[in-house]
């Protein structure tokens, strides 16, 4: 070694020592195990949701549950064409498959949390309010009142 | 032959990060961490054949949105902007004008007598409405009762409604009921 050491020096380089490594890495893992939620199912039509500033937050997901409206995406458009579609779950539904979804929803949910159920409806801009009015009559219906339009965070420029 | 007494083996604890290290990737792969904001709103029951309750023409506060997102405040072209200071005006109607909304004196438990407005916002749209059109004027409206619910919280109790305990909370919301109804659609023309 010294052949490549012209200074000759004595000194060694310390090693970091690597025997707190996996509880660093146990820590981090903890955190994400605790901060985020499974995915649940993978969205196959358009979600550009509107933006809003009276926001609420949807503090337990698991009392939530999603319907996703918008145009088909990605492989689902040579199928489904481009018109405004319902998905549930990971399906692309008709709108009178809302309430067996809503019925089952709420079997899901232990007795106690079943009042607090919310419906999270995550539709594109671009969607008419049409099939936005079909599937609140047909929540009213099944009786899912709690709704949350979902929407995204904009921003204001306070000085004016 | 005495045998050497053998020591416990110990696990090698090298590859122990390792572990760690692909369960965490496996965490971030497989989960989100979005939390889902909205506005929050509770629809009204259905009800089969129900007649349209009779309420004083004063007392409605229409907002209608055609198929081309215009938008009409009771009957004339409006902007968005306005919204919500016309919102504020016929909630609260300072100048008691007989064509903005009804003030009742009403017991409320915990407050006493409080005036509350008897309006009621309705809101109509079109089945070729824009839903983005639709929620920017749903906003304008929660903008518009947060902001009756803020003034009345810092008359009555010197706060901010965010900053009041959810009891106080509760009183307020009592007092400012968000009262905005979303009617079935109709073909506007």
């Amino acid at each position: 070694m010294s052949k490549f050491n012209p200074e000759g020096s004595k000194k060694t380089m310390t090693s970091i020592t690597t025997a707190s490594l996996p509880d660093v890495m146990f820590m981090l893992l903890f955190f994400f195990m605790v901060s985020t939620t499974l995915r649940e199912n993978t969205v196959n039509v358009t979600q550009n949701v509107p933006y809003a500033t009276e926001l609420t937050k949807l503090e337990k997901k698991s009392l939530v549950s999603y319907i996703y409206v918008g145009s088909p995406r990605g492989a689902y458009k040579a199928l489904y064409g481009t018109d405004t579609r319902i998905q549930l779950d990971d399906k692309i539904s008709k709108v009178d498959e809302i309430r067996p979804y809503i019925v089952g929803e709420w079997e899901k949910r232990a007795e106690e949390d079943r009042p607090k159920m919310t419906v999270s409806l995550k539709a594109d801009e671009k969607t008419k309010m049409g099939i936005i009015n079909e599937i609140k009559t047909e929540l009213r219906k099944a009786e899912a009142l709690k709704i949350n339009y979902s929407s995204k965070k904009k921003v204001v420029d306070q000085k004016y | 032959m005495a045998r050497k007494k053998r020591k416990f083996p110990e696990i090698p604890t090298a590859s122990q990060a390792d572990i760690a290290f692909l369960l965490i990737i496996f965490f971030i792969v497989s989960t989100t961490m979005d939390v889902d904001t909205g506005i929050y709103r509770v629809l009204p029951q259905w009800v089969e054949n129900v007649e349209a309750p009779k309420i004083n023409k004063r007392n409605t506060f229409v907002v209608l949105i055609n198929k081309n997102n215009d938008l009409a405040i009771n009957g004339s072209f409006a902007q968005i902007s306005d919204i919500k200071d016309r919102l504020k005006e016929f909630i609260l109607n300072p100048t008691d004008d007989p064509n903005l909304s009804e003030k009742k004196e009403e017991m409320v438990e915990g407050l006493g007598l409080v005036s509350r407005s008897q309006g009621i916002v309705s809101l109509q749209n079109d089945r070729g409405t824009d839903y983005g059109a639709y929620i920017e004027v749903q906003n304008e409206l929660v903008k518009g009762f947060n902001e009756l619910r803020d003034e009345f919280s810092m008359n009555r109790f010197g706060k901010k409604f965010s900053k009041l305990t959810p009891e106080e909370q509760e009183l307020a919301k009592k007092a400012v009921p968000t009262a905005i109804s979303e009617a079935e659609p109709q073909e506007i023309k």
